[in-house]
């Protein structure tokens, strides 16, 4: 679904990604885990289309077309779903409003009309549902005033409605209680199909403890230094992230 | 230097209403001599620092002496009239008897022209005209005085709660038209209305000067709507004047779409925990010019003021905004929070704004915040994530921007022609209409 080549990115003059290389097939999950300053956020930016990255090298090919080439919304359209890991506050626009412009704007590009508006609310109050998140959220300003475990069930709630086929998870589980996070990866877990593929990027192990990858690679220094099964993740715990940036020198 | 404005006075003085009352005429002559020497304001003035108005002198506007009924696209009424409202119909200044519209009026009430208002109850008239603001303020307010020829005399008996708004519609149809009109609106104790001034005209030269006073006794609650969309090289003056007794409420909203150039005054008068908001959102285009002048004054404790006025400047057009907030030194426990603003859509827009605080009283509450930006690139990118392209997420944007005035406008029918003017401005491709 997904493959990445010797990806180069640079911001200004300073090179963030140098060779990442990755391929994603359908219904797989994978777990990029990686110390701060690895480009774990910068990879997640580049593949949405996030203005401001210079990509020096390389190329990304989702679903046979060239990723890059894409403007952001095109790439949304055609199922490539970033949840964010610091989601936007939108003041004056409405949860269920960016939710319907989103959802026919998805429509509209593979030539379908417009949703029916009772069939929109009825699918979203089953989705919000599962979120555990009140009806309320959806008539809210987007995030505006969200704590943040709301914002993040917010991005998985959006998710469940626009149904990507590649979901990319941008440290979902940074800044969750327990609880919250249990939430999000049960809504994270009922997305799950052989259809639809996840990239979750994260700084700790524990989100994989609630949501289990078939693959994990460690990214350090702009490039993937390891890869392997859900037990990597349990060793890089254990061994601590000098463990990988000593292989990767 | 002498305004020419004053050698063409005495064409029109013999028609202006009110003439057979001594009272009137000192204060119509006091103001006129005061207008004789100092003409319009000028650049020099700090409150007229930021506005230009010397083509107001150079142009010479002229009031209609033409008092037949005037002919004008009929849409101008019809798009702007409020459904359900008790509506003065004001046409090139003048009193409009066969356009407006009283009925169901409410026998207690009283709903008049001023012109007709300073016949039949000019007792009335003169305990209120020209209390709320003095010759001093400045020489549009002295001007209007002088010239004006009509406006909308209200009078709301002490506890009566009015449900239908009442509506001031005041229309341009003349190229070169000087109208200049005076309002008074009064709600006595626990008097309870809503007030809609709406302002319209061709999209020629023109001169709107219009002075409102407002008396908010006792525990009363006034609501005043102000809709500027006035032609597009139309010159606006207008000032709002408001005293406020204890306990008082008074609501003011502030929409100005229209005009070549606009200038805006409003002032309040608090007295003892009494309570006022101040809403407003401009919006320009092309060369549009949109002066905002605010000032609170905190004369007494425990009053209230809450001030929120944004602006959408685009094109070349230039907003400004000047807020004073003065607490007296006998307001103590004053809460004011004064915000201003402003989203830049070009880079040839211009916003000036001016927060300013004077406080004598030690014990107080006084915010003051101010922002002139651009669209949130991060916002953007965040709804082209979501699937929608970067056009309509800028329109979304701006849109939810000024919205947030509309929205807290409370009467549904004034919502839809706000929303309809809101969309007659900016861009409106890929917002649904759904959503309003």
């Amino acid at each position: 679904m997904l493959k990445i080549e010797n990806l180069h990115v640079s911001v200004g003059d300073k090179p963030i990604l140098k060779g990442l290389n990755l391929e994603i097939n359908a219904g797989e999950v994978h777990a990029i885990m990686g110390p701060n300053g690895a480009g774990k956020s910068t990879l997640s930016h580049v593949l949405s289309g996030k203005p401001g990255y210079n990509i020096t090298e390389g190329k990304v090919t989702y679903m046979g077309q060239d990723l890059l080439d894409m403007d952001p919304e095109i790439r949304a359209r055609e199922g490539v779903f970033l949840a964010f890991q610091y989601p936007v506050e939108i003041p004056g626009v409405s949860n269920i409003y960016m939710l319907k412009a989103a959802l026919n704007s998805i429509r509209k590009h593979h030539g379908l009309d417009e949703v029916d508006a009772m069939d929109f609310l009825t699918m979203v109050k089953d989705k919000i549902k599962l979120l555990e998140m009140d009806e309320k959220f959806l008539y809210r300003a987007v995030n505006e005033g969200f704590s943040g475990g709301e914002k993040k069930r917010n991005e998985i709630l959006q998710a469940a409605i626009l149904e990507p086929k590649m979901c990319i998870l941008d440290e979902t589980d940074s800044g969750l209680d327990i609880d919250a996070l249990k939430v999000v990866a049960e809504g994270v877990n009922s997305l799950r199909s052989t259809e639809r593929s996840f990239l979750m990027i994260t700084h700790y192990q524990r989100l994989l403890d609630y949501i289990k990858p078939d693959i994990v690679h460690v990214l350090a220094d702009g490039q993937i230094v390891k890869s392997g099964g859900p037990e990597l993740a349990l060793e890089l715990e254990a061994k601590g992230y000098q463990w990988v940036e000593g292989q990767a020198a | 230097m002498t305004s020419r404005y004053i050698a063409e006075y005495e064409k029109t003085a013999d028609l202006l209403p009110g003439q057979s009352l001594a009272w009137l005429k000192t204060l119509r002559a006091e103001a006129f001599n005061c207008f004789s020497d100092q003409g319009f304001p000028s650049l020099r003035e700090e409150e007229w620092r930021y506005t230009n108005v010397s083509a107001i002198e150079k142009k010479l506007f002229a009031p209609s002496l033409d008092l037949s009924e005037a002919v004008f696209d009929q849409a101008l009424l019809t798009e702007n009239q409020l459904e359900g409202a008790l509506t003065i119909v004001l046409i090139n200044g003048r009193f409009s008897k066969q356009h407006s519209s009283l009925e169901g009026l409410d026998k207690d009430i009283l709903v008049l022209s001023m012109a007709d208002a300073l016949e039949q109850k000019p007792e009335l008239l003169e305990r209120y005209l020209s209390k709320a603001v003095s010759n001093e303020e400045h020489s549009f307010v002295v001007f209007n005085t002088a010239w004006f020829s009509d406006g909308l005399f209200v009078h709301i008996p002490a506890k009566k709660v009015v449900d239908q708004p009442i509506q001031l519609l005041h229309v341009v149809t003349e190229t070169e038209c000087l109208a200049s009109t005076r309002n008074v609106l009064i709600a006595e104790e626990m008097a309870e209305v809503n007030v809609i001034e709406t302002f319209v005209g061709v999209d020629d030269n023109y001169l709107t000067a219009s002075v409102t006073e407002v008396f908010v006794e006792k525990n009363a609650s006034l609501s005043l709507y102000k809709v500027q969309s006035e032609g597009e090289k139309a010159y606006h003056f207008g000032g709002t004047y408001v005293k406020q007794a204890r306990d008082s409420r008074f609501n003011h909203h502030n929409f100005a779409f229209g005009g070549l150039l606009a200038r805006n005054d409003v002032h309040t008068d608090l007295d003892i925990a009494s309570e006022c908001d101040l809403n407003g959102l401009y919006l320009g285009n092309k060369r549009q010019h949109i002066d905002n002048h605010t000032r609170i004054n905190h004369l007494k404790p425990h009053a209230i003021s809450n001030e929120l006025y944004k602006g959408v400047l685009n094109q070349r057009a230039r907003g400004v905004f000047q807020g004073m907030v003065y607490v007296a030194e006998d307001a103590q426990k004053t809460d004011s929070a004064m915000n201003n603003r402003n989203l830049l859509l070009s880079n040839d827009a211009e916003a000036d704004t001016k927060p300013q605080l004077e406080i004598y009283a030690d014990d107080v509450k006084c915010a003051h915040g101010v922002t002139v930006g651009q669209l949130d690139e991060k916002s953007i990118f965040y709804l082209q994530a979501r699937c929608i392209d970067e056009e309509t997420a800028r329109n979304m944007l701006t849109f939810a921007f000024a919205n947030e005035m509309v929205d807290k406008v409370k009467l549904k029918v004034l919502k839809v022609i706000l929303l309809k003017n809101l969309l007659q401005v900016f861009p409106q491709s890929g917002i649904d209409s759904e959503w309003l």
